[in-house]
């Protein structure tokens, strides 16, 4: 079975990589979401040239894979003699690439809520503004927390990534307890441990909210 | 930046062989997953006890596994048990592994979108259960699947990339091959734009098919549907 004394030995390097893990989701996340929401905007607003920062910035990340955002934040950069070290270069990748999923989140879910409401709304005597802030936004809001709660998910799960540019989170530190116990195997299932310690809980937290916001239809 | 020299045949031979092996690698990964998926999913969505709870843990665990260690673990750990293979097989295992838990919950929401009054209709008719998933379910389930089906494609070309890792010659190992060492650091950002633009490209007119299968199959769905069945996963 497996040799429980190579996470207790350890256990301070997986809390190591395992709270790193945290700190770069939650970063990564706040980061994400600011960015996202300017970008959702930029596609929604009124002025062309905006639109297509939008577009082109959502298309391009969506579809290119995010190591490859790393690397160009990790190596690509030391052209300009700017060398970002692997948890920031990683986080900044991570946050950027999740931002372009937030975007499209974020700009669906307003262009879900039904032309009507805005019209009624403006024509009650509300500005756009005031429009959008208390009657768009609201219903938005409710379609719009499920995929994002979703993009938290994949965030998490994005994060080992940093593995791969030295950026201490979980995947860093197994490397680290794997070169020093020998042992892959065990090693690395109490890493799958740490990782769906933090990701069941937050399927099923999703979960709920979807149903949740789902049955206040 | 020395765009020139990046571009140089050799170096474009060698970028378009690791595209062609992430293709391979994709492409079989989706086939095998798309078969194991269905399997899984239609035995979750079948309720049959004991089975369809083991199925739906499973399920539950794998996707809830960050890809790159599926991979590692694959390559680099299952042979402490006895399990050794070539980077190429470690790489399509764990895609398929991942991908088919993944497109086991698109086939199970395929499944249980469908109303429950065409399975009582078509069991009121004499059909048994297993007549009735496969001429009457499946069919319409199917339909509805293709536009997330295709984004997890789109998804496990992107995810390829994560094999390099356990040094699979696929396009970013190849990118980064060219790049490395004391002479290729003026040919970073030139091959990192080119390797990103032929991912985007595949990656782009993909999502373009998706969007055109969805208007297609689907014309009534509304966006707040699509968000919710948008399925993006790791990477």
């Amino acid at each position: 079975m497996l040799d429980f004394s190579i996470l207790t030995d350890n256990f301070d390097l997986y809390m190591q990589g395992f709270v790193n893990t945290i700190k770069i989701s939650i970063i990564g996340l706040i980061a994400s979401f600011i960015l996202g929401n300017i970008i959702a905007v930029f596609r929604l607003a009124p002025v062309k040239l905006l639109n297509l920062i939008g577009t082109v910035y959502v298309e391009v990340i969506r579809n290119i894979p995010l190591i490859l955002t790393g690397f160009f934040f990790y190596n690509g950069l030391s052209y300009f003699h700017i060398n970002f070290s692997g948890f920031t270069a990683g986080t900044i990748a991570l946050s950027i690439y999740t931002a372009a999923f937030i975007a499209e989140a974020v700009r669906a879910g307003i262009q879900s809520v039904d032309k009507g409401q805005l019209e009624a709304a403006r024509s009650t005597g509300l500005t756009y503004i005031q429009a959008m802030r208390y009657v768009i936004l609201p219903q938005a809001i409710k379609i719009v927390i499920p995929p994002i709660g979703n993009q938290f998910l994949n965030l998490v799960k994005n994060s080992s990534i940093l593995g791969v540019f030295a950026g201490l989170d979980l995947m860093y530190y197994a490397d680290i307890i794997h070169e020093k116990t020998w042992v892959t195997f065990d090693t690395y299932i109490f890493v799958g441990m740490f990782y769906l310690v933090l990701t069941i809980p937050l399927s099923l937290l999703v979960n709920f909210l979807e149903r949740r916001l789902a049955k206040t239809d | 930046m020395d765009f020139a020299g990046a571009y140089s045949s050799s170096n474009l031979i060698y970028l378009l062989q690791g595209f062609a092996v992430t293709l391979k690698v994709a492409i079989v990964a989706i086939v095998l997953s798309f078969i194991f998926g269905c399997i899984l999913g239609i035995l979750r969505y079948a309720k049959i006890p004991v089975v369809s709870h083991v199925v739906a843990l499973v399920v539950e665990v794998i996707r809830n596994l960050p890809l790159i260690l599926i991979i590692f673990f694959t390559y680099f750990a299952l042979p402490e048990i006895g399990i050794k293979m070539s980077v190429t097989m470690a790489a399509i295992a764990a895609l398929t592994v991942f991908e088919s838990a993944m497109i086991a919950e698109i086939v199970r929401g395929g499944l249980n979108s469908i109303p429950k009054g065409q399975i009582e209709a078509a069991r009121s008719s004499g059909l048994s259960y297993i007549q009735t998933l496969w001429y009457i379910i499946l069919p319409q389930a199917l339909k509805k699947m293709i536009p997330p089906l295709v984004s997890q494609f789109i998804s496990l070309l992107k995810d390829t990339s994560l094999a390099i890792i356990i040094s699979l010659p696929e396009l970013l190992h190849n990118a980064k091959g060219v790049y490395s060492g004391e002479s290729g650091a003026k040919y970073i950002i030139p091959i990192l734009l080119l390797a990103g633009f032929m991912y985007f490209i595949v990656n782009y007119l993909l999502s373009i098919l998706a969007r055109r299968l969805e208007k297609r199959l689907d014309p009534d769905r509304s966006a707040a549907k699509q968000l919710a069945n948008t399925t993006e996963n790791l990477l």
